[in-house]
């Protein structure tokens, strides 16, 4: 189950990163980012977890029904998972103002303007 | 560097970060494993401590609030960069849509559409306001609620055409819940310090376990969060809409 | 049986997360990624963590597929 929980998150990223680098449109790009991204926000999550846990919300219980998970990490992904869209809507605004400029979406074909 | 050599390139970087990536995710405790000393004492302490039912909130608004300040902040940074990277540019102008055949105009939306949109509007902005005042009892907060609250303002966008948006579209009401929400959280953040006590303290009376007013501070640090996050996103959204319907590029 | 459901979920997202990679074409990326952002969320869920699987619901059905499709809007309409 470690091997499982853990390998993921190093696949997601690797494969968002690979997703960046062998991309031939800026927005099929932008969204691969936010994939690696997400990677990250499950790692806080894994390590927070706990078997036979329960969520740290402790309203009322009748019985004790035992330990409950991190609550630090559920604190820290929350913010993130917003805050990243917000990133990524940033950097679909560049690719929006790049297209006007160039004319393309290929990140190859894109060179220093200007000169 | 050509496309084949970057490839190149890229395959050994991978590797050697998947070696990387594998021995450190070895060396950390096993999944599902005991929790660290921090969190199983923020669990036990913070419904006595705080008076909230929800740990997840009194970790984001109290012990770590100066954290949530700064997230707050790069929101605000990100929908400030968006609102002058979408400006007019030089050679483009706003020009509202218009049917360019004479006598005749836009047709107004689909009634069905226009009504489900109106629903699901109302809906979401219950929901939303909900999320907001229970987020200290139950998941949820000025987070997640900001960007339901956003969302029933999509709906709208969504139900109609542009020029009824246009009419209704506030901007400068979203632009002033955007920057009251962030200099709210500061302004109660500076009466932790004018009571005496440090910035961001919780000075504001506890109230009761379980009761939607409790906690002091973080019910409203929620609704100042909720406020800046749906003004946020809301501006977002309408900046990208602008992009599509209204700048025009002047023809040369 | 909480592990099982687990294990179901970081599969699903594994899946996913590839698919998104490999859709080159960015419209049909957007409906992909909303699939891989409820997997996330599912995943979120089974962790026992409510606050950020309702944050990833909110953002990854609402928010990022808005922008992504708004922005091939504006592009798709420049090309023409």
């Amino acid at each position: 189950m470690s091997v499982l929980a853990y390998g993921v998150v190093a696949w997601l990223f690797l494969v968002g990163i690979y997703g960046v680098v062998t991309s031939r449109n800026l927005i099929h790009m932008v969204v691969c980012l936010s994939v690696a991204q997400s990677a990250t926000d499950v790692l806080l999550l894994e390590i927070g977890y706990r078997t036979g846990g329960h969520a740290p919300v402790f309203v009322s219980l009748p019985t004790h029904p035992g330990p409950a998970v991190d609550a630090v990490m559920q604190a820290l992904a929350l913010t993130d998972v917003v805050v990243g869209a917000a990133v990524t809507a940033l950097l679909l605004a560049l690719v929006v103002q790049v297209h006007k400029r160039a004319g393309t979406l290929d990140p190859d074909a894109l060179r220093a303007t200007r000169d | 560097m050509s496309r084949r050599a970057r490839l190149a390139f890229f395959a050994v970087a991978a590797a050697g970060l998947a070696v990387t990536l594998g021995v450190g995710l070895a060396g950390l405790p096993s999944f599902g494993s005991q929790l660290t000393a921090y969190a199983r004492m923020l669990n036990e302490l913070a419904s006595p401590q705080r008076h909230v039912t929800d740990v997840v909130s009194a970790i984001t608004f109290d012990y770590r609030g100066i954290d949530t300040l700064f997230e707050e902040f790069i929101l605000l940074a990100a929908v400030a960069g968006i609102s002058v990277l979408l400006r007019p540019l030089s050679d483009e102008s706003r020009q509202l849509p218009e049917d360019k055949a004479p006598n005749r105009k836009i047709p107004p939306p689909s009634p069905a559409v226009w009504l489900l949109a109106v629903l699901l509007s109302s809906l979401l902005t219950l929901i939303g306001l909900e999320t907001i005042t229970h987020g200290v009892l139950t998941p949820g907060g000025g987070f997640q609620a900001g960007v339901i609250l956003a969302s029933a303002i999509y709906v709208i966008y969504l139900g109609t055409n542009y020029a009824t948006v246009e009419r209704f579209q506030p901007d400068p009401l979203l632009e002033a819940s955007d920057g009251v929400g962030a200099f709210g959280y500061v302004v109660i953040g500076l009466l932790g310090l004018l009571a005496g006590d440090v910035f961001l303290s919780n000075v504001v009376g506890l109230g009761v376990t379980g009761n939607l007013i409790a906690g002091g501070t973080i019910p409203l640090l929620n609704l100042v969060v909720g406020v800046e996050v749906a003004g946020g996103f809301a501006i977002l959204a309408s900046e990208f809409l602008d992009q599509t319907a209204v700048i025009r590029t002047e023809r040369r | 049986m909480s592990e099982a459901v687990i294990a179901v979920a970081l599969v699903w997202v594994a899946a996913s997360g590839t698919a998104v990679v490999l859709t080159r074409d960015p419209l049909r990326q957007a409906f992909v990624a909303g699939f891989f952002g409820l997997g996330l969320a599912f995943l979120y869920l089974s962790m026992q963590a409510g606050d950020v699987a309702l944050s990833q619901i909110v953002v990854g059905a609402i928010a990022l597929p808005l922008i992504v499709l708004l922005s091939l809007a504006k592009v798709r309409k420049g090309r023409e």
